[in-house]
């Protein structure tokens, strides 16, 4: 937390001034501030803590997932916010169920592009407006998402065909026999 | 390796002056002999053995004075891969590439436990042994393993491209007994 | 240090949709990796080139994903320490802290005094080591030999070092929760010192041959600027940043463990490009020496590891003599430690930038979830926007100076 705010209370108060009702929880476990937040006033919350001057809070340093099966709704999506002058810290959690999507934040930061694609190769979890959602860490081929807790650590992939890099290798060049 | 006697006294003139300068040897014998002397490794570097093999060919450890110091990151140019650190499902497409472009001769070197058996990576990402893609020559475990394992390692596969083809437990009894 | 309100609205997104021109066809398409020596072996990069200079590029990592938080997900809070060795294998025993210190945050420990400064001492040895490794593979392939070798030489004084103390030269495994495995050996600071003699030897002789060399200087100036606006979007930390003017450094700035007690220079550039993030590197690698030195003046005598039972392992001689210890180190091994459920997430300055780990306990035995939040990760996303425009023999000192590590980077 540390930096512009003397205690939790005066950080949490200034909070609610500026997010108000979309604000659904709070706890600071740990001293680590954390808001759940509605999930389509993502977007919006986001970009009034980087713009707020109290807090400018304008460094998404971590976007992440957890899987809670078997409770509903089944996944957190957590943002880690961070002001490198005065070193605030914020965490914003977002609750969505599977199949349910979350709006990008990826027009705000340039980080979340990278960090949005994994958590979709990861958890399966769309990011309404992304510019290029697919697969980063795996192959495109791969199915399943597998960090959700009902996909099996040692879980065996279809086998694939080679990809061929030869295109010409049935048609020969030119002049070749 | 056995570099023959020296010529037999029927080619040898009066003065006995060709006597030691000429070596009778079996041609496979000495091409193996030049071979082994003069590996060009292709590093297939994934994760953090590729350290460790950095350290073994950097001062310290020296793979140079093995001949086997310049690497070749070419696979036409290499006759050696060492294939170094994790390989996952997504990487083995390219190291199969890598090993069908390699000219013959040419010798796969597993080099740590990843590369061996998967590690202790048991999951759907990482492929459980490259011997499941390519045929491997020398297996060196170790997590990484030590330089001075690597470098056991490759002096036992220069043993073999030598063609001395004996297995390490019968090596190992040979020498208890003696 | 941070702006005014940022108009979000301006960014370029279309920016960031790769290998979408309308005229792909007429540039030669190239693949550079994922085998390759100076992608570090796992990143692929697929280029459009007009002739030398990439009109567009799309990185793809992910080659070397071993699944370390599914692992982390079915393994007890210590068995996921080896793994964590395994992210950033250039700088181990950075992992290990920044791990210990977050299971020491979600479940409320404490470190005792003598630890804290061990801790210091490996996390500076593993940021030497790190930038070492960063700068001598990074010279190479530019052609400098030498600077490779002189620097993977002083490389292996500091791997020596961290065998003595850790029992591997680079998968250590050192951190505990609430303090370290092992107390440092015998005349640790005697060897300490004169390794730390070599190691300003090896930097004057790098600079000697770096510095002002024109070939170097001609390379690596101007190329791959990044402003620190961008920077501060992407999220970027560390020596990126520092080089750029930005005074950042979470030991500076948010201290932990006991890096407050240290006097030691915040290193930062002016413009950016890589050959400021090769000088920030190289003077961080003399303020490692310093701090070192000032921790093994300041080094208190006293326990390595809290005495309490719920976490840390009894000593062998009790556990073999009374069988309280016996029935503790029984609990502790076959149960492991369980914190409290709930959430906490602790970062570290890491050679490459902010390091942290982000831990879920739902008060078993095992992570709900482990999270590393990965510098390198985070980095590479910048690859693109500063390869686009740039030659091509550029991709190798821009990749260089990210210092993208493989483990670290796909997890």
């Amino acid at each position: 937390m540390a930096g512009a705010f003397e205690t939790g209370e005066a950080y949490l108060a200034a909070l609610q001034a500026l997010l108000g009702d979309t604000i659904v929880s709070q706890h600071a476990h740990r001293g680590d501030m954390t808001l759940v937040v509605q999930t389509s006033a993502v977007a919006d919350c986001l970009e009034k803590l980087a713009a707020a001057p109290g807090l400018q809070l304008d460094v998404l340093t971590d976007l992440t997932a957890v899987d809670y099966l078997p409770r509903t709704p089944r996944f957190e999506v957590v943002y880690h916010l961070l002001n490198f002058g005065t070193s605030l810290r914020l965490r914003i959690k977002v609750q969505v169920d599977d199949g349910e999507a979350v709006p990008t934040v990826s027009n705000l930061f340039l980080s979340a592009n990278w960090m949005e694609r994994e958590v979709y190769d990861m958890y399966g979890i769309v990011f309404d407006g992304h510019p290029d959602l697919r697969r980063i860490l795996l192959y495109p081929e791969f199915e399943g998402h597998p960090l959700r807790k009902d996909y099996a650590k040692e879980a065996a992939q279809p086998r694939l065909e080679l990809r061929d890099h030869r295109p010409w290798r049935d048609t020969p060049p030119e002049g070749v026999g | 390796m056995e570099l023959g006697t020296t010529a037999p006294a029927n080619i040898v003139d009066d003065n006995g002056r060709l006597g030691d300068s000429v070596i009778m040897t079996r041609m496979s014998d000495a091409i193996a002999w030049c071979r082994k002397w003069s590996l060009f490794p292709y590093p297939f570097i994934t994760a953090c053995c590729g350290m460790e093999f950095m350290a073994t060919a950097a001062t310290h450890y020296d793979l140079d004075r093995f001949g086997a110091a310049l690497p070749r990151f070419s696979p036409r140019q290499a006759d050696l891969m060492w294939v170094v650190g994790t390989v996952t499902h997504k990487q083995a497409p390219y190291l199969r590439q890598v090993y069908d472009q390699m000219a013959e001769p040419k010798w796969v070197l597993s080099f740590g436990v990843c590369a061996t058996s998967g590690g202790f990576y048991r999951n759907y990402a990482t492929v459980q042994g490259i011997d499941k893609i390519v045929p491997v020559d020398m297996y060196i475990p170790g997590c990484p393993p030590r330089p001075e394992m690597v470098m056991d390692g490759l002096l036992k596969l220069m043993d073999r491209i030598q063609g001395h083809r004996k297995t390490v437990l019968a090596e190992a009894i040979a020498e208890g007994e003696s | 240090m941070s702006k005014a309100s940022t108009d979000f609205a301006s960014r370029n997104v279309a920016a960031e949709i790769p290998m979408r021109l309308p005229d792909a066809a007429e540039y030669l398409h190239i693949n550079i990796g994922p085998s390759h020596p100076a992608t570090h072996g796992t990143v692929k990069v697929e280029a459009l080139l007009d002739h030398e200079t990439i009109v567009d590029c799309d990185v793809d990592p992910g080659y070397l994903h071993r699944g370390f938080e599914k692992e982390a997900e079915a393994h007890p809070y210590i068995q996921v320490m080896p793994y964590t060795d395994r992210l950033n294998y250039v700088s181990p025993l950075t992992n290990n802290v920044a791990y210990a210190m977050a299971v020491e945050k979600l479940a409320d420990i404490e470190v005792p005094e003598r630890a804290e400064y061990i801790r210091v001492i490996v996390s500076e040895i593993s940021r030497i080591t790190d930038h070492l490794t960063c700068l001598g593979p990074a010279s190479m392939e530019l052609g400098a030999f030498s600077v490779f070798l002189y620097m993977v030489r002083a490389r292996e004084y500091l791997w020596q070092l961290i065998e003595e103390i850790c029992g591997a030269r680079m998968t250590t495994s050192y951190a505990r929760f609430g303090g370290v495995a092992q107390d440092l050996p015998m005349n640790f600071g005697g060897a300490l010192r004169w390794v730390i003699g070599e190691i300003h030897k090896v930097v004057r002789d790098v600079d000697i041959l770096l510095t002002r060399n024109r070939i170097f200087y001609d390379r690596m100036r101007g190329i791959g600027i990044l402003t620190a606006d961008d920077l501060r979007s992407y999220a970027v930390t560390g020596p990126l940043l520092r080089a750029a003017g930005v005074a950042r450094d979470m030991r500076r700035d948010e201290p932990y463990s006991v890096y407050d007690r240290f006097e030691f220079d915040v290193v930062v550039g002016e413009r950016g490009d890589n050959y400021d993030r090769y000088m920030v590197r190289l003077e961080e690698i003399l303020q490692s020496c310093r701090i070192l030195e000032q921790a093994l003046d300041q080094i208190p005598d006293g326990p390595i590891l809290v005495d309490d039972r719920r976490f840390a392992l009894p000593p062998k001689e009790e556990v073999y003599a009374n069988i309280e210890s016996l029935m503790d180190h029984f609990k502790l091994v076959m149960h492991g430690l369980q914190p409290a459920a709930g959430e906490a997430y602790a970062a570290v300055e890491s050679p490459n930038g902010e390091l942290g780990f982000y831990l879920v306990s739902d008060g078993s035995g095992k992570p709900l979830k482990c999270r590393v939040r990965p510098p390198s990760f985070i980095h590479l996303a910048t690859l693109r926007q500063q390869l686009v425009g740039a030659q091509i023999a550029d991709l190798v000192p821009i990749f260089g100076q990210i210092n993208m590590i493989g483990g670290e980077c796909d997890r």
